[in-house]
């Protein structure tokens, strides 16, 4: 017990692994194809009818197209995901960078936001507001699999749809499920413009930490 | 005494016929006006997603394709071919349904009744023509179930006509084959699956809320199936063949994913 724990803690390694790297860009590419196709085939039956989404940010010539791509793009969404969420729960990472979060540091992250005094020099360490987003996103996106699967099976799960308040109301949620990932990603991205670095991170691997870091020992 | 196999209905009997470009005129029309500037608009944005040349998009359509086959495979898959769909009351029931064809409906050409005939190919045993009277008299089965669209619309209604799978045994069909492929008055296309075509919930539909079913949506005969989109349920059934040779339909010619169950 104690050998492996030595072992683990002379370990060091990227801030972001080149598996994770992957996992974020190929979940990027993944998305944005989702969304633009998404929109393609919401254009077809609107939902409100005061939201048509532009064509030229819809994905697909016409509506089969948007179809093709969506129903491509899932796969890499959800094989993707499937391995970052074995990894991050198996690697630790999910313990180490994502937990606890705590609602007292959630609202002072946001006053800091707001009177525009966020610290942001060490990259290495998520405060409580991107512990809440990157968690939430997640969690999403679970939820958008989740309803993508009975928007494309509504008969053969026609129990958990029922669950969820039928087919009408299961497209609603997937539609407001990719309003908040959209939100997010308007967030994710203006944030990390602003902080340049957590991009190059992102593509290089970032600084070298190791996982007894003091921001990496999980608390209790 | 041996007896070639009955040709393929979908075989054109003379050559192509330049009525369908009389017919299919107002679809050509569209792809020429509303259509070819946004298509290239989406195919420049699509260039720039994917780093391809226009040029290329018919290697990212043939890619994409082979996704939706595979896709297919998919749902054969997880398709339970006894688990019903939920079912409704009659009151929920909307009334008229709700009109879909690759046309609008004052473009409908109504069939005629006393003239139409049901014809049947492929691997049928009795092969004889049925007329709309026969049919109708077959013993009924009514289904409240709900309509869903590839496009995203739904209403719940009442179909009732003889149970497809039923239908099959009663014509001596071999119902090991793969596909049961229909050909309609509108020139429409479509081919089913064996495993949903013997789903209980399946029917050659007569009546809609307990009356012959009108000409906007089929009349005399066509497809109700509870587990497909809506696009996959042919009207105006002219015939009816058994085949093992998958005959591509008129969506799946033009991209929609072909089993398109739900």
């Amino acid at each position: 017990m104690s050998n492996s724990f030595t072992v683990k803690s002379t370990r060091r390694h990227r801030l972001h692994p080149a598996g994770l790297r992957a996992m974020h860009w190929l979940n990027a590419l993944a998305m944005v194809l989702l969304i633009m196709s998404g929109w393609k085939i919401y254009n077809d039956e609107v939902l409100f009818g005061w939201l048509h989404f532009p064509d030229a940010l819809t994905l697909g010539v016409w509506a089969q197209h948007g179809l093709q791509w969506h129903f491509f793009a899932m796969w890499i969404l959800m094989v993707n995901g499937l391995i970052y969420l074995a990894y991050g729960f198996a690697s630790g990472r999910f313990r180490r960078k994502l937990v606890p979060i705590r609602p007292a540091e959630v609202v002072a992250e946001v006053r800091k936001a707001l009177a525009f005094k966020l610290a942001h020099d060490d990259i290495t360490h998520y405060n409580a507001v991107q512990k809440l987003l990157y968690v939430g996103v997640i969690l999403v996106i679970v939820l958008q699999v989740v309803t993508g699967w009975l928007l494309w099976k509504p008969i053969q799960f026609s129990e958990a749809l029922a669950l969820f308040g039928g087919f009408q109301a299961v497209r609603l949620i997937h539609f407001i499920g990719m309003a908040a990932i959209v939100g997010f990603l308007v967030v994710h991205v203006a944030l990390a413009l602003l902080v340049p670095k957590t991009i190059g991170a992102m593509v290089t691997g970032g600084p070298l930490v190791d996982d007894t870091a003091p921001d990496a020992v999980p608390a209790e | 005494m041996a007896r070639s196999p009955s040709p393929s209905i979908f075989r054109p009997k003379q050559g192509v016929d330049q009525s369908v470009m009389d017919e299919n005129r107002k679809l050509v029309r569209d792809i020429n006006r509303r259509n070819l500037l946004r298509g290239t608009l989406s195919l420049g944005a699509l260039t720039m997603l994917t780093g391809c040349t226009v040029s290329d998009t018919d290697t990212v359509q043939s890619f994409l394709r082979t996704i939706s086959a595979f896709n297919d495979k998919v749902q054969e898959a997880i398709f339970r071919p006894h688990h019903l769909a939920p079912t409704y009351r009659e009151d929920q029931v909307v009334k008229p349904p709700r009109f879909n064809a690759y046309y609008d409906v004052e473009d409908v050409k109504p069939v005629d009744g006393a003239s139409w005939k049901l014809e049947l190919a492929g691997l049928i045993q009795d092969k004889r023509p049925w007329t709309a009277q026969q049919i109708y008299q077959l013993p009924e089965e009514e289904l409240i179930v709900r309509h869903i669209c590839v496009e995203g619309w739904d209403y719940i209604g009442q179909w009732s006509g003889v149970n497809l799978g039923q239908f099959l045994k009663r014509i001596g069909a071999d119902t090991t084959a793969k596909y049961v492929s229909f050909k309609c008055a509108d020139d429409y296309t479509e081919t089913l699956d064996m495993a949903t075509a013997l789903h209980p919930q399946t029917i050659l539909a007569t009546k809609y809320a307990r009356e012959p079913i009108t000409d906007p949506f089929g009349f005399p005969l066509r497809l109700r199936s509870a587990t497909k989109l809506g696009f996959k349920n042919a009207k105006w059934i002219t015939a009816m063949e058994v085949t093992n040779t998958f005959i591509p339909t008129f969506w799946s010619k033009q991209g929609f994913n072909w089993f398109a169950g739900i």
